[in-house]
């Protein structure tokens, strides 16, 4: 059995000349990618640019076709356990059952992650995202931004080092997009990692230290968010997308 | 984390979530009430032939309504993408096999119970008195029902023609243990000693071993396929 490589590269996520196929369709093409602790990215693109396929290689659910990948230091594919306890995963699904309370979901979880969880704990995530009063409800019962905020507090139970959103503001609204943004915020501050993919221009912005846009399968644009200016920055994405169709 | 809390976990959500929604509950009952109806009908009132048939109605009857639940054990894992959290979570996976296994063992027993007692006054059959060794055989085919099934439902789970391929491959997989399973019960119902069908459980016992050893050593990849 092989014996897990230690850390060797201090950047959170370092991806270099990923390529991933499905069948015949090229869906990412070299793509370089490289963030430090403490450093967050919000990835910028349209519907179908590969951003969920990108997310899904750095979070070991996917194995790339072709090139290196390593997250937390450790090799995607060949330690795989190590690199996952060091992610956390905001996904479109929010990894929530219908038929279990709010507060059983994230027992669920937890004892999966932790083992015994503790009630207050469970409890105190769920006020974090506002959904005590129906921690006894059963998520049918949810809208999609309840479960997505659900979703929320199963990451805060056990705060990874590097957090992997895809569309974290979907379904969410206006309040629950500030109590994130500050989340994210303190979780970078904490030296924690964040990349946020979306394909809604203008979210995840106040957080970013730096900027992508993934468009036809390839990063045409990588720069520090303190270089570009929001309409500069619109306009870029604009004709990117553009060229991408 | 041990590994029985792991796979204990899994059985609470799965057995909570059936408690509370039913669907597989309600769905398999009254398909084998269908079943009894439509078995009592098409082979009329001739006792001899009855007392012929009756060990194949009570497996085919258990097969039909186990295909029916086991088929949807992933079904809530699907929702949701849950099944991908399942993967993300550190630890040995065969432990959500052994979980979802016991869990769909214990929703068979359930349905088998009724089925039994329903089946004992549908066909007039003293099942009380042959009742331990009954169980025995029960026991045996259930085991191996539910880990074949367990097993190909986690393979099928997120295939499109999912209730096209999942008989096709289960209903093979279960050859041996119908043919042991009713042979099984055929001497307990002629009130014959369990040691005279000895190798037939002994067939049943190492096919629910194979089982559930493939179940176990198979699953992580089946998970992350």
């Amino acid at each position: 059995m092989h014996a897990p490589d230690a850390p060797t590269i201090s950047d959170a996520i370092h991806a270099q000349g990923v390529r991933k196929r499905f069948g015949g369709n090229v869906v990412l093409e070299k793509i370089d990618l490289s963030l430090m602790p403490g450093e967050s990215m919000a990835l910028l693109g349209p519907n179908g640019a590969g951003k969920t396929t990108l997310l899904k290689i750095l979070a070991t659910l996917i194995r790339p076709s072709n090139g290196v990948v390593r997250v937390g230091g450790y090799d995607v594919t060949r330690d795989t356990e190590q690199a996952r306890r060091a992610i956390g995963l905001l996904a479109h699904g929010s990894y929530v059952y219908e038929d279990l309370t709010a507060i059983e979901n994230l027992h669920f979880w937890a004892t999966l992650a932790n083992g015994r969880p503790e009630r207050e704990r469970l409890r105190a995530a769920l006020a974090q995202v506002e959904l005590e009063s129906v921690a006894d409800e059963r998520v049918r019962t949810f809208s999609s931004g309840m479960k997505r905020r659900l979703g929320l507090a199963r990451l805060l139970l056990s705060p990874p080092r590097i957090l992997l959103l895809d569309e974290p503001y979907a379904a969410l609204d206006q309040r629950g997009k500030k109590w994130l943004e500050e989340f994210l915020l303190a979780f970078k501050t904490k030296g924690g990692t964040v990349l946020l993919a979306t394909h809604s221009f203008g979210t995840g912005l106040g957080i970013a230290d730096r900027v992508a846009i993934l468009a036809g399968g390839q990063i045409v644009l990588d720069r520090a968010m303190a270089t570009l200016s929001r309409e500069e920055l619109h306009r870029l994405y604009a004709l990117h997308t553009e060229d991408a169709r | 984390m041990t590994y029985a809390r792991r796979a204990w976990v899994i059985l609470w959500k799965d057995l909570l979530t059936e408690q509370r929604s039913k669907e597989s509950l309600n769905a398999i009952v009254f398909f084998t009430l269908l079943l009894l109806f439509i078995f009592q009908f098409a082979l009329g009132p001739d006792r001899e032939l009855l007392r012929a048939v009756l060990p194949g109605i009570l497996w085919l009857g258990f097969i039909f309504a186990g295909l029916l639940g086991l088929g949807r054990s992933f079904l809530a894992e699907r929702e949701n993408d849950c099944w991908e959290g399942l993967i993300l979570t550190p630890g040995d996976k065969s432990a959500f096999f052994v979980g979802k296994l016991i869990g769909n063992v214990v929703l068979m027993a359930v349905v088998e119970a009724l089925f039994l007692v329903l089946f004992g006054i549908f066909y007039n059959v003293d099942l009380w008195s042959t009742l331990p060794q009954l169980a025995l055989v029960v026991f045996l085919g259930t085991v191996g029902l539910a880990a074949v099934g367990t097993t190909f439902a986690a393979m099928t789970a997120d295939v499109r023609a999912r209730e096209l391929l999942f008989p096709l491959l289960v209903l093979p997989a279960q050859v041996p243990l119908l043919l042991g399973t009713v042979k099984a019960t055929e001497a307990v119902f002629q009130g014959l000693p369990l040691a005279e069908v000895g190798h037939w459980l002994k067939l049943l016992a190492a096919a629910d071993i194979v089982y559930l050893v493939v179940g176990i050593l198979t699953f992580e990849f089946i998970l992350e396929a």
